[in-house]
């Protein structure tokens, strides 16, 4: 007995029992791996058609299950499957500029709005395209599927080029396209586990914007666990949102917002410090947290490294290290 | 029964890889070969590395493990820093009461890769 196995715009043939990776590997398909027991992970993919098997699952981080990844070495037919390589299928969406609107002297929030729903869970994200096709990273900072739009939080670099664009030459109403989206930074609670669980987020600059979706999704979501936000910057002018963050603390009694800047003054309405050390300290008794970590590649590095010795499990952390465009 | 199965799977592998990468995160004797290194792969690597010495499935050929290493042999990695990362590997089956016979078995696994991890 053999079932279709779909696969980058070919159906091939799989027999019963035959694992995916084995498969195509057959067919002369390039597939990343390397053990081909389940272990490595390097053969991932995205299961776009049928349902992953438990086995095909063992030992993946909860958001990869949410985004119904599987291990191809692992992932044996019992139905008809389509798999993809993860992120392979993104395609571009067309999307009108709906809202411009200054947040602080560096950050913009761009509002987007879709013709046609674009499935993206909020801290994940994706590509904007403009009109002259220069193409930048952003993180998805609400609930689309609340909202109704899509909102991105875009820092103007000086002399950067999709600021130039957003500044001179963006308007309302205006179509860009979207592509995507990715990243595994997102809010999860998996089948066989209480939504009690504390959670931290720490971020620095637009950082903020990932983050931000997830508070909102957590909460959304009726995750009972304290959900504790850092937002660290510079000097106070480099803090965003805040009023609006301070009023969602208001609002839910297990959220609290951390507003945190290094050069300021001690009793204003931001504490003063190392956003690092405040985060490193905050979660040395907390080791079943879930710690969300976005923004400068360096400082979320460091900060993964000091939370994961100090006990956190490596499963329950999740970052997205912003690069710079080259 | 495999020694790995009387290990306990790859629920033991998961259990093990945290506990023994912080063992090695936090020894100056070789955490410098670490620095800049992503923590996420490297933990994907170190479970690969724990399947295959407590004798699971692995398609181990050796290749991998020489190309990995042979810039850090370049920077000075020798068979202390084996002996000293073989020693955390007992020290965290140790603490996941591991009986001392099978701490063993995994050591002396460990141990037939040491010419492939120093490119020898």
């Amino acid at each position: 007995m053999s079932f279709n196995l779909a696969y980058d715009g070919e159906c091939y043939s799989i027999e019963d029992g035959a694992s995916v990776l084995d498969t195509l590997l057959d067919q002369g398909i390039e597939i990343p791996h390397s053990c081909k027991s389940g272990v490595c992970q390097s053969c991932m993919v995205e299961v776009v058609t049928g349902t992953p098997t438990e086995a095909s699952q063992t030992g993946l981080k909860a958001t990869f299950k949410a985004l119904n990844y599987a291990l191809s070495c692992c992932l044996v037919a019992k139905e008809d499957l389509g798999v993809s390589l993860p992120n392979a299928e993104d395609s571009e969406v067309p999307v009108s500029i709906i809202k411009m609107e200054v947040l602080n002297h560096n950050v913009l929030r761009l509002c987007l709005k879709t013709k046609k729903q674009l499935d993206t869970i909020p801290g994940q994200y994706l590509s904007l395209i403009t009109s002259d096709s220069l193409a930048r990273s952003y993180s998805v900072a609400n609930i689309p599927e609340v909202d109704g739009y899509i909102e991105l939080h875009i820092r103007i670099i000086p002399n950067g080029r999709l600021g130039a664009w957003l500044l001179n030459d963006a308007r309302l109403w205006m179509e860009v396209k979207l592509r995507g989206p990715a990243g595994e930074c997102f809010y999860v609670c998996e089948k066989d586990e209480e939504n009690d669980f504390p959670m931290v987020l720490a971020g620095t600059s637009t950082g903020l914007a990932p983050l931000y979706g997830i508070v909102r999704d957590a909460l959304a979501q009726g995750h009972k666990g304290s959900i504790d936000l850092f937002h660290g910057a510079l000097q106070p002018e480099d803090l965003y949102l805040v009023d609006e963050l301070y009023d969602l603390s208001q609002q839910h009694k297990n959220f609290s917002y951390i507003p945190c800047v290094m050069k300021g003054n001690d009793g204003d309405f931001y504490t003063c410090g190392d956003i690092q050390e405040l985060v490193a300290k905050h979660v040395v008794n907390k080791k079943d947290a879930r710690l969300y970590l976005c923004g400068a590649p360096d400082l979320v590095n460091a900060m993964k490294k000091t939370a994961f010795l100090s006990g956190i499990a490596s499963k329950h952390i999740f970052n997205d290290a912003f690069l710079p465009s080259k | 029964m495999t020694l790995y199965e009387k290990l306990g799977g790859e629920a033991a592998v998961s259990a093990a890889v945290d506990i023994f990468y912080r063992k090695v995160l936090t020894d100056d004797r070789v955490n410098g070969f670490f620095d800049d290194i992503d923590m996420d792969g490297q933990i994907a690597k170190q479970k690969a590395f724990l399947t295959m010495v407590f004798g699971g499935p692995n398609n181990y050929t050796g290749k991998n493990m020489r190309e990995a290493h042979a810039p850090l042999v370049e920077k000075g990695l020798s068979d202390l820093h084996v002996d000293v990362v073989i020693e955390h590997l007992g020290a965290t089956l140790k603490e996941l009461g591991v009986a001392d016979e099978d701490i063993a078995e995994v050591a002396s696994i460990a141990n037939s890769v040491r010419d492939d991890v120093l490119n020898r």
